[in-house]
């Protein structure tokens, strides 16, 4: 993968949530985003897994810069996001897109379905006004709709259409990278196969670049080559994705796929089952985050003192103190 | 809502289908006839017929109210939609000054500029409600703002480089019309009545415009010798805010397409 | 098998819908639960299998109703033939249900061991002292450490598997035979999710609890349940032991499922996803629902609803490609 040329570069990326109370401006932030960097190039998915309060949504939207952050720096095509007019920003907004979980809340319930559309054409004036019903027909077919679906409400689609919807006002402006935020999480199996397909397709056919956010190893699989685990605002682990699934380094990816349920009883992998939930952001434990539900077993006071930084580990790179 | 159309259509048609509400006493039926052929219902003091006197005073009192809640929703969305959607700093100066407007009561601060004011012009009067009336609707729009940026559709937007002002424009406000149309019938029902009261207190449009909160300070004298006098007036006012409500519900059902 | 505990026979759900006709969500199913196993309901959004598992305890929201002609019996009661009081009795004491949302399953303003003692209370009559020992005696079980701690806390204060735990801990105290899990694990994460599968296997096995599983699943069902029914567009379309429906799915639906789940084992393949979408209840397809989009319809199968086919012992399916294969 030497040769692609770097599309998007993060660097230590911070985001800070501060909570406000009534009375008081909490201590302690949520620190969603802790030190996150990662690379991806042109025409490459990047898978980036974790659960629930990881970080690993933030990530998306702070490289967009639909959240504002603490700090770190990302340069898009040789831009520094983080440094750009709103102006700027406006006009860069059209080379990256993004795909929301939601497939209710995605979509505008008073507009449209060809308005949504066409608004990333209108706003970037990409076609004069008597060409965008042709264009905004030729993206829902692209997407697999019917171009009369056009004059319809969201609330008359199902939610895999209304996940088609969403990524054919994502590809309106041409974008060259696309953040895929668990754009089939809600889905049922038979849809989301539909729309994880529809995904590969057009990032073949657009040769597009993907950040492909999810909690499902086995959906990551079937479209990203590389794969970025989080745990707690961190980058715990990153490896070509296959050999991520192979061999794990670290154990919180080892016990995410053992954890992971296969819809086939002879697979009777040794089961790790962690104990304990993931503890909260706005109060991390010291040294190894994970320290509290490791299982390793030369897990030692080290773990507890110092914070592991990601070391090659063979294929991959482990933030782990034992990884081997 | 066919009670509004009415009442607006009456309103407008008054002047081709009544006798004069001004001036034309009717010497010879004389004054405070009870309801009869003549006069529907009846006549007053002056023997003016109360039936073209309540009918134009629809005229007076709805163009009143539906003037000044266009001008109290429009003041209040925008307030509303701009605090919400800008926040910070903006927000907090836009909210410290509706939470002091809030706390003045409306109708001192109406009867104290309008007891002032030598002769009021029903343009002036019409801008007062509308400008006292639109913080209670910026609370509640600013409200739905804060709740309605955080959904993916106004963050997609973002994302797709759209202005804010196209933002407001095209996602925010459409979104809001639920509350704002509850907010504007709420708000003519309010006027109807507040106008009633400002000129039942005498301080309001000045007779001889018949107004129904004026034909009721007019009456008070005579409530026992001609009820009538006071009654019909008071029945059209009930029988306004309550159109208006209902059709407001209506509207609101009308306008979302999850409804069609 | 031992002997069975809750049987349904033609279930059928209807609403009224706006033009004055009825839709069936559930239209006819049929199944046995036997006692200590876990039988899976299997079936995507709208496939029925929730509304299916609220008739159990005649909890069909309004205005929706159980048919006549649908039979329900636990224990060899008749669960449409009680009244308010006998059904109440039932419901919680002898079936139980935990739901997908911990969150708004639980009373927010209630602590965790008040809400277990008012259960215990409900159905027995035991002073509080002996209640509250009890409760902490069915957190322990759960596996939640610290159960004298987690006793006197509020929902709020715990997290999403804690409040799942709390859930099942509540369910188990009247010692119910049968136990209802919707979709138990939807809203947790993969780790946590193992945890609590782990608890309702090792309940199963102590308690000889019959539990029913509602799950669009099938990873989850694997490994968890000794049979499966798959439900589509109101009805199950295909039963069988759990190996034999993985090993051997017969029914096009259940095919397609499977085909169309991602796998972390084996070589990456592209998806096959079944085309086309659930169907509306209130205009289910003519013939075999799922014939729109099964990709191997007959002629018969648009005209002709299959019933319910046997293919082996304890292994049924509804497809007339049942018949082909016994010919």
């Amino acid at each position: 993968m030497s040769d692609h040329r770097g599309l998007l570069e993060v660097v230590d990326l911070v985001k800070h949530f501060r909570t406000t109370g009534l009375f008081r401006t909490t201590a302690s932030p949520v620190r969603a985003v802790d030190g996150v960097s990662f690379t991806i190039a042109q025409g490459e998915t990047l898978g980036l897994v974790g659960e629930s309060g990881c970080g690993k949504s933030t990530v998306g939207r702070t490289i967009l810069r639909l959240e504002e952050p603490t700090g770190g720096s990302v340069q898009f095509e040789g831009h520094d996001i983080f440094s750009l007019t709103p102006s700027e920003l406006r006009t860069l907004r059209r080379r990256m897109q993004i795909v929301f979980q939601d497939p209710y809340g995605s979509l505008n319930p008073r507009m449209r379905v060809g308005r949504a559309v066409a608004e990333g054409i209108e706003i970037h004036r990409l076609a004069p006004r008597a060409e965008i019903p042709e264009r905004v027909g030729s993206l829902l077919a692209e997407v697999g709709l019917d171009p009369d679906a056009a004059e319809r409400y969201p609330h008359e689609f199902s939610g895999g259409q209304r996940q088609r919807i969403g990524i054919a006002r994502a590809l309106a402006v041409e974008p060259v990278f696309l953040v895929c935020d668990e754009p089939v999480s809600s889905l049922d199996v038979s849809v989301q196969a539909q729309v994880v397909n529809l995904l590969a397709e057009l990032q073949r056919a657009r040769g597009l670049s993907l950040l492909f956010i999810a909690h499902d190893l086995a959906i990551v699989r079937q479209l990203a080559q590389r794969t970025l685990v989080m745990y707690l605002g961190r980058v715990v682990e990153t490896a070509p994705t296959e050999s991520l699934l192979a061999t794990p380094r670290h154990p919180y990816t080892q016990a995410l796929i053992s954890a992971a349920p296969e819809p086939d009883p002879t697979v009777t992998r040794s089961r790790i089952v962690l104990g304990g939930e993931p503890p909260s952001p706005s109060a991390p434990p010291s040294g190894c985050a994970f320290h509290p539900r490791c299982f390793h077993p030369k897990k030692d006071t080290r773990c507890q003192r110092e914070r592991p930084e990601l070391r090659q580990v063979g294929d991959s790179a482990a933030a782990c103190h034992h990884a081997e | 809502m066919l009670t509004l159309v009415g009442l607006v259509l009456i309103a407008i048609a008054a002047p081709m289908l009544l006798p004069d509400p001004l001036a034309q006493p009717d010497i010879l039926q004389g004054v405070n006839q009870p309801p009869g052929a003549k006069h529907w219902f009846g006549t007053d003091q002056l023997s003016r017929d109360v039936l073209s006197r309540v009918v134009t005073g629809a005229r007076i009192s709805l163009t009143i109210a539906f003037l000044a809640v266009a001008v109290s929703v429009t003041l209040g969305a925008m307030v509303g939609l701009v605090a919400g959607y800008w926040g910070g700093w903006v927000d907090a100066v836009l909210m410290r000054i509706v939470d002091g407007a809030l706390a003045i009561p409306r109708l001192f601060v109406l009867l104290l500029v309008v007891a002032a004011w030598e002769s009021l012009p029903l343009l002036v009067f019409i801008l007062l409600l509308g400008t006292t009336g639109w913080f209670g609707t910026s609370r509640l729009i600013r409200g739905e703002v804060l709740r309605l940026k955080q959904e993916p559709y106004v963050r997609a937007a973002e994302a797709l480089g759209a202005h804010r002002i196209r933002i407001v424009l095209r996602h925010l406000l459409p979104n809001t019309a639920g509350p704002l149309l509850v907010a504007a019938t709420l708000g003519v029902g309010n006027v109807v009545l507040l106008e009633a009261g400002l000129s039942f207190l005498g301080v309001g449009v000045r007779p001889p415009t018949p107004t129904w909160g004026g034909m009721i300070l007019d009456s008070q004298e005579i409530l026992f010798v001609a009820p009538w006098t006071s009654i019909f007036p008071g029945l059209a006012i009930v029988i306004t805010v309550l159109a208006v409500n209902l059709f407001g519900d209506a509207l609101r059902e009308a306008v979302d397409p999850r409804h069609a | 098998m031992t002997a069975p505990v809750l049987e349904v026979r033609d279930l059928r759900i209807a609403f009224p819908t706006r033009t004055g006709d009825f839709a069936r969500p559930v239209d006819g199913v049929s199944f046995i639960l036997h006692r200590g196993e876990t039988l899976a309901l299997v079936g995507e959004s709208g496939c029925g299998k929730t509304l299916t598992s609220l008739a159990l305890l005649r909890l069909v929201p309004a205005p929706g109703r159980i048919e006549p002609g649908s039979r329900l019996d636990f224990e060899g009661r008749d669960i449409m033939g009680l009244d308010a009081d006998e059904l109440r009795a039932i419901r919680g004491k002898d079936i139980a249900m935990v739901f997908q949302d911990p969150m708004s399953s639980l009373n927010p303003v209630f602590t965790a061991g008040a809400q277990i003692i008012e259960t215990i209370k409900a159905h027995e009559s035991e002073s509080t002292k002996a209640a509250r020992d009890r409760a902490l005696g069915l957190l322990r079980e759960v596996g939640i450490s610290d159960p004298e701690l987690r006793i006197d806390q509020y929902p709020h204060e715990m997290s999403g598997g804690m409040r799942q735990r709390v859930m099942i801990a509540m369910a188990l105290a009247t010692e119910p035979g049968v136990l209802i899990a919707d979709e138990p694990t939807t809203a947790l994460d993969v780790t946590v999710q193992a945890q609590i599968l782990e608890i309702l296997d090792r309940l199963r096995e102590i308690r000889g609890l019959a539990v029913l599983l509602i799950t669009h699943d099938l990873g989850i069902v694997a490994n968890r349940a000794d049979r499966v029914a798959v439900m589509y567009a109101g009805r199950i379309v295909e039963e069988a032991s759990t190996r034999t429906l993985f090993e051997a799915p017969s029914h096009p639906y259940t095919q397609g499922l499977l085909e169309s789940v991602p796998r972390l084992t084996g070589p990456v393949q592209s998806l096959k996803p079944i085309p086309g979408t659930v169907p509306d209840p209130a205009r289910w397809p003519a013939g075999c629902r799922f014939h729109p989009r099964c990709p191997k319809v007959m002629a018969r199968c648009r005209a002709e609803d299959p019933s319910r086919l046997a293919l082996a012992d304890g292994h049924h399916m509804a497809c007339w490609l049942a018949e082909e294969t016994a010919r």
